[in-house]
């Protein structure tokens, strides 16, 4: 039991439920409790990185049940990553969306926060049915979120966005029913045990629940024939909302390394890699359509869209190949992405503050104030994202390149993510060009100067791609262990013997 | 009662998925709605279907699987938070469009799409 492991899911809900009793209170007061819960938010993820990183699992047991029979967390390599990745990128979306963004509504902070705790209880839980519960938690903060901003044209995207996820709720709960009528269990180390044990028309049962999962998370990871929803739902949202809901794609991969590892593995019988033989050639079709996406946008908010679904399909082709170096390869290309996905919302929404009534649209404008600082951290990002020397994009792409084994898949793999990434680079080319350098003469008269603190968080952001170079080694390091922590599941499964606090002491 | 049990979560469903394909956000909400009737229905037979009988092991020779119930519980009140949440969104959908299809208000589009060419 450790008490530690609790925390990233408290610090988020006390913060949240202070800042829901104080809608009416100074903004000033409101905005420092909120950034306040964030730092500490990292500060934590930060502690728990360090934990997590002796590679042993720990595990916390609600109400001091003994798993299977209670709901868990469990806190190791991957779950601290996530965290890390997820705090870091909130508490920058946190700074920027105070200069001005969280106006408007009384209850962002609140959303904000609590989105956070969703987002934490996915990470840590090693309970499906618990994993469901985190994925409405983060779901309805994201609806909350998404719509904030007022006027209409977030409406509409609203609600498809709502309507689909209502949907995916409804399939998870049918595929947790299915596996859970035969296995008798939810716990997921308990699941690892009892699924290769399963035969028969029972297995056939477990496959269908399975693979119907294996759907949800597909839609909530933007995966091809589920994606639609997304560039519309990215592009309306407010900048800071777009950039942390650069995480939620993630959330979906997440799910489906954990699941698909550590119950349906290697080992794991008649269901072994179930659905991975799929999951491949619909990653680099996703990557395709992104690409496609990216060349036809009109605007740089969903030209960035798009690039959440180009990282989609890289992240997930290495990983339905399943190595141990595909994996690492897809984490360090996971946190090299996310970061820069989330820097370019908050790019392009500076540009548009500067650009009048042509907004982020990609046409001709005349030139805008703070152009040279606004290019340069747009073309940084640009470069990171289509993934060319010398920044975080490249390495992580060229580890996913160099981990795949020779063969038909190699050739599959290399060809798609190359053509994509030039072509991706043409379609940054096309709009950094037309919304930096072709400028009409006039001026605009409505821009107002950047504002210090969305100017520090965006440009922050866009740092991150320079330290994740400079830390590539140890990331690198840690990626490789924990990939290997995640393939050797039968580690997983002993936090079922996770000794309880007897009543004595 | 295997059979009605299996027919009603079937009607259900099928009513369900079919009112979600339609272009109004009214039947869609209601389409929601259906189906997670269905899927808790479904959740709650994922724990074997028994009547009479005690959720608490070693009281009986067979006993009701209480977890399924709790699980329909937390799906119950999940579904209700989110019905209510995406009924306030349609209609702000119909106060921001005039329209209540799922698109938005197609006529206006295209009536602005036809004035500029």
């Amino acid at each position: 039991m450790n008490h530690w492991l609790t925390a990233p899911v408290l610090i988020p809900l006390l913060g949240g439920i202070l800042q829901t009793f104080m809608g009416y209170a100074p903004i000033a007061l409101r905005r420092t409790l909120a950034l306040a819960t964030t730092v500490l938010l990292v500060a934590t993820s930060l502690v728990l990185l360090t934990m997590a990183d002796d590679g042993s699992y720990r595990a916390y047991a609600f109400g001091n049940w003994q798993p299977p029979f209670g709901i868990v967390l469990v806190l190791d390599r991957l779950a601290a990553f996530m965290l890390v990745m997820t705090s870091v990128l909130a508490l920058l979306a946190h700074i920027f969306s105070l200069g001005g963004a969280d106006e408007g509504n009384r209850q962002f902070h609140t959303l904000f926060l609590f989105q956070l705790m969703g987002l934490n209880i996915a990470f840590l839980t090693g309970d499906l049915f618990n994993l469901f519960v985190a994925f409405e938690v983060l779901l309805i903060a994201s609806y909350g979120l998404l719509m904030h901003g007022g006027g209409t044209v977030r409406t509409v995207p609203g609600l498809h966005y709502v309507v689909l996820n209502l949907v995916g709720s409804s399939l998870f709960l049918i595929s947790v029913g299915m596996i859970y009528s035969v296995t008798g269990t939810l716990n997921m180390a308990d699941l690892a045990v009892k699924v290769p044990q399963v035969t028969g028309e029972n297995a056939l049962l477990v496959k269908a629940g399975g693979m119907m999962l294996l759907v949800v998370f597909a839609l909530k990871a933007a995966v091809l024939p589920l994606c639609f929803w997304l560039p519309k739902a990215y592009a309306s949202a407010t900048a800071p909302v777009a950039a942390l809901f650069a995480i939620m794609t993630k959330v979906g991969i997440y799910a489906i390394i954990r699941v698909y590892f550590l119950v349906f593995g290697d080992d794991a019988g008649e269901l072994a890699n179930l659905g991975m033989d799929w999951l491949f050639p619909l990653a680099l079709i996703t990557l395709a359509m992104g690409v496609m996406g990216a060349l036809g946008a009109d605007n740089l908010k969903s030209l960035t869209a798009w690039q959440v679904i180009i990282s989609v399909g890289t992240l997930l082709a290495p990983i339905a190949l399943g190595s141990a170096e595909s994996l690492s390869a897809a984490l360090f290309y996971m946190l090299s992405t996310t970061w820069i996905v989330a820097g370019l919302f908050l790019v392009a929404d500076l540009v548009a503050s500067q650009r009048g009534s042509a907004g982020d649209r990609i046409i001709t404008a005349p030139m805008m104030r703070h152009r040279t600082f606004l290019s340069v951290l747009f073309m940084i990002g640009a470069v990171a994202a289509a993934g060319l020397p010398p920044f975080s994009g490249f390495f992580g792409k060229l580890l996913i390149l160099m981990s795949v084994e020779p063969g038909p898949q190699m050739a599959w793999l290399w060809g798609t993510i190359l053509v994509g990434g030039f072509l991706t680079l043409v379609a940054y080319s096309r709009a950094g060009s037309i919304v930096f350098w072709r400028t009409v003469d006039g001026h605009v008269e409505t821009a107002r100067p950047l504002k210090g603190t969305t100017a520090v968080a965006a440009g922050a952001m866009i740092a991150l791609t320079v330290v994740i170079v400079a830390m590539a080694g140890p990331i690198n390091r840690y990626t490789e262990d924990t990939a290997a922590q995640i393939l050797d599941t039968s580690a997983y499964i002993d936090i079922l013997q996770t000794p309880m606090v007897g009543e004595d002491d | 009662m295997e059979l009605v049990f299996a027919l009603v979560i079937g009607a259900l469903t099928a009513s369900g998925v079919y009112l979600l394909l339609r272009a109004r956000t009214f039947p869609v909400v209601v389409g929601l709605t259906l189906l997670s009737y269905g899927v808790n229905l479904f959740l709650f037979a994922s724990g074997r279907l028994a009547t009479g009988q005690q959720p608490i092991l070693g009281s009986s020779a067979s006993y009701a699987d209480p977890l399924p119930q709790a699980l329909v519980l937390t799906a119950i009140v999940i579904g209700f938070a989110m019905t209510a949440f995406v009924v306030v969104l349609s209609l702000r959908n119909l106060a921001d469009n005039q329209d209540d299809h799922v698109d938005g208000n197609r006529k206006q589009d295209e009536d602005s799409e036809e004035a500029k060419q």
